[in-house]
């Protein structure tokens, strides 16, 4: 043993000098070379949250109506008459980076087991993806890749893709981002727990054999990704959604017995989080047998079998003697299944292979034992330099009819269609906003009740002052949910940061998390889920700090739900809120003008508030025909999209007393358009005033041109072609 | 009258196609498990989309050898009523019980949307409560949808009367650019020559609620409903 201190064997498990004498003082002896694997992977930034752990304390976990925060594998929140939504949002980003197909498709495979793990049939998956320059060779193959594994993958289980985001950005250049969100529904008694007790208790892993697969996935996504990260290929994992699907429905079944104990799935590190994590949430023991365990291959050592990322596995813990029950259920399915070990009342976590115990670790060490690493918090020296933006030296430009159809061609404001008709969003039937609208809408089956879904992340914003831009993405995901006529309720989360010990990433990680805490307080909606992603660069560069958000919303009655096209000729548009002269951080700016730079626009919360709430009582009160919010490229494409989806003209008459490109598309926070029957616009405006509501009539919808003052004259018919790229 | 919902492995579209029989034409349904092989008491059995083990070989290769499907065999020989869509219509062709395959989308990829058909033919039991030439709109979700056979099968298909829906435009007109995945003469469904066994790449039990879109799906059904009052009593 004197061996490893001597060669620093640590290093090699991507271990700190400190971490491995902490080790060695909880074992209270040296550990083996398979223990010190287990720590490795326990205690890399992937499973233990070493950063980020004080940080996320930060964060809102609870509310009234939130059922489980974060701890289990996915948030829980109650949405009344004994129905409980069940959420999680999850990274896959290096996989994918390295081989797309496969790790998105397995992103897809993980999140939904972490919801079939609470016994809630999974009802939706969304995903926000991040890629580099479009027009690059690489990022091609990459979209194609991560687009076709997504399809692949949910169209197979049969589990709608139902929204979500694509955006490119140099920054992503080597470094995708795949972050998927998984939606589920259960009833309240079925909500199940991946929890190991009761001494004596069985066992099981069902599911897939074990291979050499994904071995020492965890690790690999906690260090940055290099030149010779292709060489980490065999560390992506291979997905198969057929046996995934029957896992679904087996487990399904399995919930509902009493027998059932715990559920846990087996996703990064393993067996060995999975079994760790079970018995560290039941203050339980356990003991392992490997010969136990199906594999795939011959000649798998303990170390392997450990670490083995093979996909489509679940853990269940069983009442002693009652296992026939399970076992049979899992013979329906045509499922393996084998009893690998029990629970036990002491605080060990042991392995045994062919009897002879090859790991034996305090449990309690492996769940939360690693050293949390304390990091310098410093503002980055360029920060100053890049928020400088002059607008007098910006030039007003006069052809704004090319500008705004080269904006509907740009790869980040174009039609998304041929990327969401690729996955099935229909399945399940209850999807009756389909994706293209602010948020996605399913209907609850068997009342009026639905459920409005939204992604929304903007690493761009958030370079640039990453507190105010993690607070832009919570009130525009909440705006997006708030214009379908949804309350905003709870959020899950992924942080894609770079890497900690970058003093310039962490600061932009915590700036993003006290933006979120602060936005999701305001708007009351807990982060119930999510993951922390750290060491998201290239070649040394961090990407743009790029926290993303899922949030749900809850509709009372789904047939008050507002979409976004323009309807009837002759409706009034309003806009609510109101548009200053901002171009900070704009997609206009950086596509048109090349600027990365500025602040990002200002946002008032109590205001985003008031305006939120307004926008969903009109639509309760039945009096907007549409509602769109305003958010990327500004007014200009907002009213496009209104225009184009419901295939009339608009005439618009904007005040001059700010720049016109601000106009356009200056990107201010805390509008919505909204379109209004003729008689209605009395109301509209009394309600307003009585709320303290900043509302402008600038138009009606008429003709078959969209013009915008002397700025504006455009066929609604070519922005279509060009917005959906069929020319 | 009863209605039968096959279980495959992979199914994904049976809890719908249950639903929409149960709950919305109010009917009675039951589950019919791949290991059956008996399906006495069934008027209409559904074959409903998904992908049928994982269809990672051909799809619907493996399903066509469960045990139920010679029991459906002998079912659709009595003269009993099937209808697979999707999937299920995959599994039919591999099992011969319809003429030609399905292969790839033309376009090579999953087409998820709302998709406009042609009632072809209404002297089925499947499209007795539709007008001719009538317009539906019923989603399509497929990655082999392209319907192929040889020319002297299309011929026959063609006298016959066994294209039941073609693909085509809002206004009913057949064409290329209406045509999703490729299928030849825009075949979107078929029936066998006794016209009691149907194939249909479009999901009827997705558009049988207006929230969802459309209820021109429950147009198929309420047909079946239709002819099973007048023949099974």
């Amino acid at each position: 043993m004197e061996n490893f201190k001597q060669k620093k064997f640590w290093q090699k498990w991507n271990l700190t000098a400190h971490e491995y004498k902490t080790i060695c003082k909880m074992l209270e002896r040296e550990p083996n070379e398979l223990e010190l694997g287990i720590f490795s992977v326990m205690w890399s930034e992937h499973c233990s949250y070493k950063n980020t752990r004080p940080l996320l304390k930060l964060l809102p976990t609870k509310a009234d109506w939130v059922l489980q925060g974060p701890g289990e594998n996915a948030g829980v929140i109650d949405i009344g008459e004994d129905e409980l939504i069940v959420m999680k949002m999850e990274s896959h980003n290096h996989p994918s980076a390295i081989e797309p197909f496969q790790g998105a498709a397995t992103g897809v495979g993980g999140i939904l087991r972490d919801i079939f793990t609470m016994g809630a049939r999974p009802i939706a998956v969304l995903d926000s993806l991040f890629f580099g320059d479009f027009h690059d060779n690489r990022t091609k193959y990459l979209f194609n890749g991560v687009v076709g594994g997504i399809s692949f993958y949910g169209n197979c289980v049969g589990v709608p893709t139902v929204g979500g985001e694509t955006f490119f950005s140099n920054s992503y250049q080597g470094n995708i981002l795949v972050n998927v969100m998984c939606v589920g529904l259960v009833k309240k008694e079925q909500i199940t727990r991946a929890i190991a007790r009761g001494a004596g208790n069985s066992v099981i892993l069902i599911g897939a054999k074990t291979g050499r697969d994904g071995i020492g996935g965890a690790a690999f996504a906690s260090v940055e990704l290099n030149k010779k990260s292709q060489e980490d290929r065999p560390a992506v994992q291979i997905g198969d959604p057929f046996a995934e699907k029957l896992l679904i429905e087996a487990c399904l079944e399995l919930v509902k017995f009493d027998e059932v104990i715990g559920l846990q799935d087996c996703g990064a590190a393993g067996l060995t989080s999975s079994l760790s994590e079970m018995a560290a949430r039941g203050n339980s023991g356990l003991e392992i047998e490997l010969t136990s365990v199906p594999q795939r291959e011959e000649g798998m050592n303990p170390f392997e079998i450990m670490l083995s990322e093979s996909q489509e596995r679940m853990v269940v813990v069983v009442k002693k003697g009652q296992e026939e029950r399970v076992l049979s259920t899992l013979r329906k399915w045509d499922l393996d299944s084998s009893i690998i070990g029990i629970v036990t009342d002491n605080p060990g976590f042991v392995v045994k292979n062919n009897g002879k115990i090859v790991a034996d670790i305090p449990v309690s060490s492996l769940a939360d034992g690693a050293p949390v690493v304390k990091r310098e918090i410093r503002e980055p020296e360029v920060q100053k330099k890049i928020n400088q933006l002059n607008l007098d030296k910006i030039k007003e430009l006069d052809d704004y009819n090319e500008i705004l159809l080269r904006l509907l061609s740009s790869p980040n404001l174009s039609c998304k269609e041929d990327i969401y008709q690729q996955y099935d969003h229909m399945v399940q039937i209850n999807t009756i906003l389909a994706p293209g609208d602010d948020a996605a809408v399913l209907r609850l089956k068997g009342s009026k009740k639905a459920i409005a879904l939204t992604t929304e992340g903007n690493g761009r914003y958030c370079l640039l002052d990453p507190y105010q831009g993690a607070q832009i993405i919570v009130a525009e995901a909440a705006r997006n949910i708030s214009c379908k006529g949804a309350l905003p309720r709870a959020v899950t989360d992924c942080l894609n940061f770079g890497a900690p010990e970058n003093s310039d990433s962490y600061w932009q990680l915590v700036q993003a998390i006290k933006g979120l805490s602060e936005a999701c307080k305001f708007f009351n909606t807990p982060i119930i889920s999510g993951n922390v992603s750290l060491y998201n660069e290239n070649d040394g560069k961090p990407i743009d700090p790029t926290p993303v958000i899922g949030m749900v919303g809850i509709i009372n009655n789904y047939n008050r739900i507002c979409t976004l096209d323009f309807k009837n000729e002759n409706d009034i548009i309003f806009l609510l809120g109101e548009t200053r002269d901002e171009l900070g951080g704009s997609e206009y700016l950086e596509l048109i003008h090349q600027k990365k730079c500025g602040q990002p626009p200002a946002l008032n919360l109590l205001m985003e508030k008031k305006i939120q709430d307004f926008c969903r009582m009109m639509i309760e009160k039945d009096l907007l025909v549409s509602a769109h919010d305003c958010s990327l490229g500004g007014l200009a494409i907002s009213l496009a999209e209104s225009c184009i989806n419901g295939g009339l003209g608009a005439e618009i008459e904007l005040e001059t007393n700010i720049r016109s490109d601000c106009s356009l598309f200056g990107e201010s926070q805390s509008r919505i358009i909204v379109s209004v029957h003729h008689e209605n616009t009395g109301k509209i405006i009394k309600f307003a005033q009585k709320e303290g509501i900043p509302i402008k009539k600038i138009g009606h919808v008429k003709g078959d041109n969209l013009k915008i003052n002397q700025w504006v004259n455009l066929p609604v018919e070519k922005m279509e072609k060009v917005w959906r790229g069929k020319q | 009258m009863k209605f039968g919902i096959i279980q495959f492995p992979g199914s994904n579209c049976d809890f719908d196609c249950y639903y929409a029989l149960k709950n919305i034409i109010k009917v009675p349904v039951e589950w019919i498990w791949h290991k059956q092989d008996n399906l006495n008491g069934f008027d209409c059995i559904v074959l409903p989309g998904g992908f049928t083990y994982g269809d990672y070989l051909r799809v619907g290769a493996i399903a066509r050898y469960s045990p139920v499907m010679s029991a459906l065999t002998n079912f659709s020989r009595a003269g009993g009523l099937v209808i697979g869509i999707c999937n299920g219509f995959q599994v039919l062709t591999e099992a011969k019980l319809l003429p030609g395959t399905l292969t790839r989308n033309k376009c090579l990829h999953f087409i998820c949307k709302q998709q406009t058909i042609r009632v072809e033919e209404i002297d089925t039991p499947f499209t007795i409560a539709c007008k001719t030439r009538k317009v539906l709109q019923i989603p399509i979700a497929h990655g082999e949808g392209c319907y192929y056979t040889d020319k002297e099968t299309l011929e026959h298909l063609e006298q016959n009367k066994q294209i039941i829906f073609r693909y085509c435009d809002a206004d009913g007109k057949i064409s290329d650019k209406a045509n999703p995945n490729g299928s030849l003469n825009n075949i979107a469904g078929i029936c066998n020559k006794e016209r009691n066994v149907i194939g249909l790449m479009p999901h009827p039990e997705r558009s049988i609620e207006s929230c969802l879109g459309s209820d021109d799906g429950r147009l198929i059904f309420e047909s079946i409903v239709n002819h099973l009052k007048v023949n099974c009593f």
